[in-house]
């Protein structure tokens, strides 16, 4: 390679209109990012297209793999994978850290309290009428105690960086939050693709993980048993997010059982094992409230377990996340995160919220069915970047859609900002690299003490010019390495 | 260890022993076919297929193509090796935190050759390196899964599924293969040149036995030592006995765990089966006709494969609560 001067890979980044995590300016390179544009500069492009294809084959045959439906068998893809972490520095995280801990702190008490007395309500604080309509809220939850108060256990959270380079949150995920198993394995596999980069940061590990996620479930046994028998509920191997309840439930080295693994007896749980029934105390549920239990929710669902519900209300068993936390993360609600966080804690929010209009009320509505060209609206209980109107980049015809749902169930959609999220440089397949859209879910625990994984999944909009992360939508994923300073 | 989980490894390895075997019987006769005389051929995949336990179906002549179509490759066909190992890795899938990484990703490796098996390919040299694959995948999967996993109770199952499933599938070629070449038994000084004795070879070679006997007889192929080796050497992992003498440990195994009757009664029969063998000699098997012997001992693995569902898998569940 003498004499020849090799371009930087970088040499064609064009900035883009919004906070770069890499640049500050044209070819002014953030002080984190440094060694990683000095590392990726020193290898020459067929080294990089070696390793993205060697980092490829790994999550092959790793089977983490999702499948692409409606065609033959056998066309099973990865998860697009990029190659060029994201990289959180020391103070970023604290606040981070500090401001998820705060979030879901108020968001437990928040939850004990609208099924038991109902304070926050009777006070005006949150209106009564958006909690009873929302259909996450569960009323078999009402007086029911649940170990140490603590609903939810699992979080991942979902921020975004704004323009002026500051972390917002954009979505609590309360219910049976995903992707953790991808943070995992995707540290796992740039050991091996850049283990000397990894040293030379300093990157906090997150291999605990799986070892706290235990530790919190066994925290939270009926009565405080000791060594509590846990089991992880999974949909079966035809759910997309089958991989990582298996890989979750190894790393625990607990059951991974489906609804038909299970019986309830006299109130209590049971597994089938080639030694007989044993009882399970603790199960870590990654089925939606409606599928657990066909007695009490839905009625053709055949993924649960009947009468676990009941066991559950006598105390006998623990589910983890609990029954009906779904109120909390419902878009509509989310608005009010701010002012549950002041009733509770007396404190100002760490993370602020993006600017969200209720379209329940008059006002806000009017002043958003005007702007529909430049908003984005979202149906109060979608995931999965279902059910939304990107204002800037929709047609008259389908904003003239939503301004009918909306005026039809004002109560179901919320509008907010069209945000412009922080962009990260990405490896593309042609080894050019360019700047994507990205997001970040770090994952939180609950139980005995709050624990924020130092990482978290970014997730990428791999598609030029989309602000759309999620898998279904063409989204892929980087690993993130939070420094230690 | 969870029910479910038991039956998907005892499935996963009963499949995967299963696509191996078909694929070493398929590349025995793909062999024999070129140096064979015509006459030999007519109906050798007729025998094939028998041997293999597939009912035949449809009336068109079998040929090499439509035979590897059925045997190997047509993933819709149940006895194909692709269809074996998309079943050996989908209940694989099913017990991703019993097995170790090494294992799945050792059976991911062989599915994505399987199910990317270049369609078209028509030549016998492709062909077998086709089933090359398949064998020498099945095999690597097995060693990681006796390397790399602990000996406990699924690592049991996958060994009852392994040898079950092997002890049926000799019995099974052994038995087809006398009922088309008939074998003087009684004859010691029987030249081997009056035999097909390249169908013989055949035969061993469908069982990796080939190399073994020799080391024990000598090349000279007679009847009466090769069906001695196949059914009842206590050594040799591809006999019979050597086969079910797996089944019964496993079992026990099993049972001790169980703390109620349930067990015994599977761990009886294969006992039961185990000690016939071990106490048989050949020539009284060869006095009472090897064919039916063969076929009661395949019975009896049927009754062993039941008879292990009812006690560790599909059990009442009253009876366990004792209610």
């Amino acid at each position: 390679m003498t004499g020849s001067k090799r371009l930087s890979p970088f040499e064609n980044y064009s900035l883009p209109e919004c906070w770069d995590e890499m640049f500050a300016a044209q070819g002014e390179v953030r002080p984190h990012y440094a060694a990683l544009k000095e590392r990726m500069e020193a290898m020459p492009p067929e080294e990089m297209k070696r390793r993205k294809q060697a980092a490829d084959l790994s999550f092959l045959h790793q089977g983490i793999t999702f499948t692409v439906y409606g065609k033959s068998q056998g066309t099973e893809r990865i998860f697009p994978h990029d190659l060029l972490p994201r990289i959180i520095t020391a103070a970023e995280w604290a606040r981070i850290e500090a401001g998820l801990t705060q979030r879901i702190t108020a968001l437990n008490l928040f939850l004990g309290d609208i099924y038991h007395e109902q304070r926050i309500l009777n006070d005006g604080v949150v209106p009564r009428e958006l909690i009873c309509t929302c259909p996450h809220f569960r009323r078999e939850m009402r007086g029911v105690h649940v170990p140490r108060n603590a609903y939810v256990n699992v979080v991942g959270t979902d921020l975004v960086r704004v323009e002026d380079g500051s972390f917002a949150v954009l979505e609590d995920n309360l219910r049976v939050p995903s992707g953790v198993s991808y943070m995992l394995t995707s540290r796992q596999v740039m050991k091996r693709v850049f283990p000397e980069l990894l040293r030379q940061y300093k990157v906090r590990p997150i291999d605990q993980y799986g070892r706290e996620l235990l530790s919190t479930l066994q925290s939270l046994a009926p009565g405080g048993r000791a060594n509590p028998t846990i089991a992880l509920l999974t949909p079966g191997v035809f759910n997309s997010a089958y991989f990582e309840h298996a890989y979750l439930a190894r790393q625990m080295g607990i059951e991974l059982v489906e609804g038909r693994d299970l019986l309830v007896h006299d109130n209590c749980v049971y597994m089938r094992t080639t030694a007989g029934l044993r009882r399970v105390d603790v199960i870590y549920r990654r089925i939606d409230d409606d599928f657990t239990d066909p007695l009490s929710f839905r009625r053709d669902s055949i993924l649960g377990v009947p009468g676990l519900l009941n066991a559950y209300r006598y105390g006998n068993v623990t589910l983890a996340n609990a029954i009906g936390t779904g109120v909390a993360d419902d878009k509509a609600v989310y608005a009010y995160v701010p002012a549950i966080i002041r009733y509770y804690l007396d404190q100002d929010p760490i993370l602020p919220n993006v600017e969200t209009f209720l379209m329940s009320d008059a006002k806000q509505r009017d002043h958003v069915l005007s702007r529909l060209d430049k908003l984005v609206v979202k149906a109060v209980g979608e995931s999965g970047g279902y059910g939304m109107l990107i204002g800037p980049h929709s047609t008259v015809d389908e904003q003239a859609e939503f301004r009918q749902r909306i005026l039809a169930n004002p109560r179901n959609y919320i509008a907010q900002p069209t945000l412009r999220l922080s962009a990260a440089p990405c490896l593309l397949d042609n080894v050019e690299i360019e700047p994507r859209h990205v997001d970040l879910r770090p994952y939180v625990l609950f139980g005995e003490k709050v624990t924020v994984a130092p990482g978290g999944l970014t997730r990428v909009a791999l598609r030029k010019g989309s602000l759309v992360v999620n898998s279904s939508q063409g989204g892929g994923s980087k690993d993130t390495w939070v420094l230690n300073d | 260890m969870l029910s479910r989980v038991a039956d998907s490894l005892y499935w996963l390895s009963r499949y995967l022993e299963r696509a191996e075997h078909t694929a070493r019987v398929a590349g025995v006769h793909l062999n024999l076919v070129p140096e064979q005389p015509a006459e030999m051929n007519l109906g050798r995949w007729a025998r094939v297929i028998q041997s293999l336990g597939i009912e035949e179906t449809g009336t068109a002549p079998l040929g090499t193509s439509n035979v590897l179509d059925m045997i190997c490759y047509n993933p819709a066909s149940r006895p194909s090796v692709v269809h074996c190992v998309m079943a050996a890795r989908f209940n694989a899938r099913q017990v991703r935190e019993e097995i170790s990484s090494e294992m799945w990703e050792q059976m991911n490796r062989l599915y994505h050759q399987v199910v990317g098996a270049d369609p078209t390919i028509n030549s016998d040299a492709d062909h077998l390196a086709f089933l090359d694959k398949v064998k020498e995948g099945a095999q690597h999967f097995m060693g990681m899964t006796d390397s790399t996993m602990t000996h406990g109770e699924g690592w049991r199952f996958i060994e009852l599924g392994r040898y079950l499933e092997r002890a049926q599938s000799i019995a099974r070629l052994l038995e087809t293969h006398l009922t088309h070449f008939e074998a003087n038994f009684n004859a010691p000084g029987e030249e081997p040149d009056a035999l097909p004795y390249p169908e013989w070879i055949g035969l061993l070679k469908s069982a990796t036995a080939f190399e073994a006997y020799c080391k024990v007889h000598t090349p000279a192929v007679l009847p009466r030592l090769v069906a001695d080796f196949l059914v009842l050497s206590d050594r040799f992992p591809h006999s019979v006995r050597f086969s079910l003498d797996r089944v019964y440990g496993a079992l026990a195994a099993i049972a001790e765990n169980a703390p109620s009757q349930r067990g015994q009664t599977v761990v009886r029969v294969a006992g039961r089966q185990r000690a016939m063998l071990g106490y048989s000699q050949i020539d009284e098997l060869l006095g009472q006709g090897l064919g039916p012997a063969l076929a009661s001992i395949r019975e009896e693995c049927d009754a062993v494969h039941s008879g292990l569902h009812q006690a560790f898998i599909g059990y009442p569940v009253e009876a366990a609560l004792g209610v």
